[in-house]
């Protein structure tokens, strides 16, 4: 034996590490017609070390204090050595993660990847979404512009509208009347924190999944399917490894993205006021808000929910019913689709139909939540809301009633 | 060896062991919990705060901050407040019924002095600080605006005397702070004065 293989004895007598590194990896097998819509879970975790290591940096050169906030963002941004470019990672690179997250949960959407066994998978990845919209917002207000500060103000305050404690408990998470210097610093604190905590829960879905096993294109279950392939007898015929063959192709895709993230870093690091928005370059004033206000975009759909619903019997908690529910009801997501079928290619025109609708509405709501709260936009927001609802309280209904087509044993191309 | 061994009082001891244990978790999260309260510097600044108002014009709009938010000072003209009771049907709480007000400006102009309106400048939406609108029928809100505050956040209407208008986001009225008048022409914001 060799001196290395000597070393790898040593350490597994001690540490499972062949061990993990066959299970997770080596001898994982993924199904073999995996799509261009795979590329985005690793992609995400390539986005989350990018926010991680970026945000670091940050934290060394930022001071989370209400009267050098701005100003430090500021030094960051013109003073320190390649500062803009780490700035312009870590900002743009929020904006990125949302986009590829949107994607990969679309993945899910369209090849019923949170069908039987996968639910918890999904209710897993549905918790990384929640905590990762934390994260971005407490992050938001780090750089304390008036959008910053005006953004925070509204999202507080939307606890506020929670009949009896609702008052005390905007106090509490804001630890003073206002979004102040108080909140300012607990937020930073908790904005570092968060990621970490989103990294445990990637691992944590990462866990899941490889108990389940991979849901793919086909929606087929290959551990059911026939065993043997040229590695294993006993692993599922329509399996690959992991490792090399995902973790290669996944290479080419994060080259891709790169390219694409270098491309908007370099060009349009503000995203067109999307990704960083005008008021924002204004430092933060508690007594004038901003004429516009808006989220950034990956928050608009669900900000355009809430605007959509009007307050009535004294309280205006309704809007923000809505807008927890537009997102709760994604996690009911697995009991709502009776389909007997997983993938959207089987599926008939109905469900497909009812697909369409709802990426259309999700992509319109986003719009009418950048734009000014106009009588029409707020008719368009009160439509669409509503499709948005139906789409998945219809769903038991028309999942069921589609014509689906017959599935095949093995997977396709 | 499970004979001689007392299950129940195995049992007991488990149970309680957790309970306490429990209970001290709790207690520990208490200053946690409570640190994220106001802390007294917090709350000190929310004392009162005198407004000289001697140099505001018909019209004009005063910004004062009070506990870190906005208190408007407007000086109505008499236009503004006849136009007040013509809004009376378009609007959610026209007799001001829900309590944002002190007993003091619980009247149609919602001010101790009909002329000067006090209010908090906080949507009582989510928050945002309305926009300052006096002016008559802009293109924007339509040819019935008399003048008034508009949110740019979420769209809510108030009128002159921070009346909440029917039909928008905002469920109430906005919130007159208690104030009383030191002189004619200086307001103390944050202590009620009482009807004078």
């Amino acid at each position: 034996m060799s001196a290395l293989q000597n070393m790898v004895g040593w350490i597994d007598d001690r540490f499972p590490m062949t061990k993990v590194w066959n299970e997770h990896l080596a001898q994982y097998y993924a199904p073999k017609n995996f799509n261009f819509w795979y590329f985005f879970g690793s992609l995400a975790m390539l986005v989350l070390v990018i926010q991680i290591l970026t945000g670091l940096w940050l934290a060394m050169m930022y001071k989370p204090d209400a009267d050098l906030a701005f100003a430090s963002v500021e030094y960051i941004m013109r003073d320190v050595n390649w500062g803009w470019l780490i700035r312009y990672m870590h900002s743009t690179g929020a904006s990125a993660f949302f986009l590829v997250i949107y994607l990969h949960m679309f993945r899910g959407l369209m090849y019923g990847s949170y069908r039987k066994p996968r639910e918890l998978l999904w209710i897993i990845g549905m918790i990384i979404y929640v905590a990762m919209m934390a994260t971005a917002f407490m992050g938001y207000l780090l750089p304390w512009g008036q959008m910053s500060l005006w953004g925070a103000a509204v999202i507080v305050n939307l606890f506020q509208a929670i009949p009896i404690v609702g008052e005390d408990l905007a106090i509490w998470i804001r630890g003073d009347f206002v979004i102040s210097d108080v909140t300012l610093n607990r937020f930073f604190a908790l904005h570092f924190l968060l990621p970490f905590v989103l990294a445990a829960l990637v691992f944590v879905h990462i866990v899941a999944l490889h108990k389940v096993g991979s849901n793919n294109p086909d929606g087929i279950e290959i551990k059911k399917g026939p065993k043997g392939n040229r590695w294993s007898d006993t692993a599922p015929a329509d399996g690959i490894p992991f490792h090399p063959y995902y973790s290669v192709k996944d290479i080419a895709g994060v080259i891709v993205f790169l390219m694409f993230f270098a491309g908007i870093l370099f060009f349009a690091p503000e995203g067109g006021g999307y990704f960083l928005e005008a008021p924002n370059f204004e430092p933060a004033n508690p007594l004038k808000t901003p004429v516009h206000i808006a989220p950034v975009w990956y928050f608009t759909p669900f900000y355009a929910i809430l605007r959509a619903v009007p307050s009535f019997a004294g309280t205006q908690v309704w809007g923000v019913i809505a807008m927890g529910a537009a997102i709760v009801v994604l996690f009911l997501l697995p009991w709502l689709d009776r389909s007997p079928v997983k993938s959207i290619r089987y599926k008939g025109g109905l469900y497909k139909g009812f697909l369409a609708m709802f990426v259309i509405v999700f992509v319109i709501l986003g719009w009418l939540g950048t734009q000014p709260a106009t009588e029409l936009y707020t008719l368009f927001a009160q439509i669409a809301t509503t499709l948005y609802f139906a789409f998945f309280f219809l769903m038991p209904w028309f999942s069921k009633a589609d014509k689906t087509k017959p599935v095949p044993e093995r997977v396709t191309k | 060896m499970s004979e001689g061994v007392d299950l129940k009082k195995r049992r007991f001891l488990t149970l309680s062991t957790a309970v306490i244990g429990a209970v001290g978790a709790g207690a520990v999260a208490v200053p946690f919990v409570m640190s994220w309260q106001p802390s007294a510097r917090a709350k000190a600044a929310g004392a009162p705060v005198e407004a000289d108002i001697s140099k505001l014009e018909e019209g004009q709009l005063l910004r004062v901050k009070w506990r870190g938010k906005p208190v408007w000072v407007v000086y109505r003209t008499k236009q503004n407040l006849e136009d007040l009771p013509k809004l009376d049907g378009i609007l959610a709480d026209p007799a001001s019924e829900v309590e944002q007000q002190p007993a003091s400006c619980k009247n149609p102009t919602r001010s101790i002095k009909p002329e000067y309106l006090i209010a908090i400048g906080i949507c009582t939406h989510l928050g945002c600080s309305p926009t300052y609108r006096p002016d008559v029928a802009p293109a924007d809100l339509g040819a019935d605006w008399l003048g008034g505050f508009f949110c740019p956040c979420h769209g809510s209407k108030f009128d002159f005397a921070g009346r909440v208008y029917a039909g928008v986001p905002a469920p109430t009225n906005l919130v007159i702070p208690p104030h009383s008048y030191l002189s004619d022409k200086v307001v103390l914001i944050g202590v009620d004065g009482g009807a004078s």
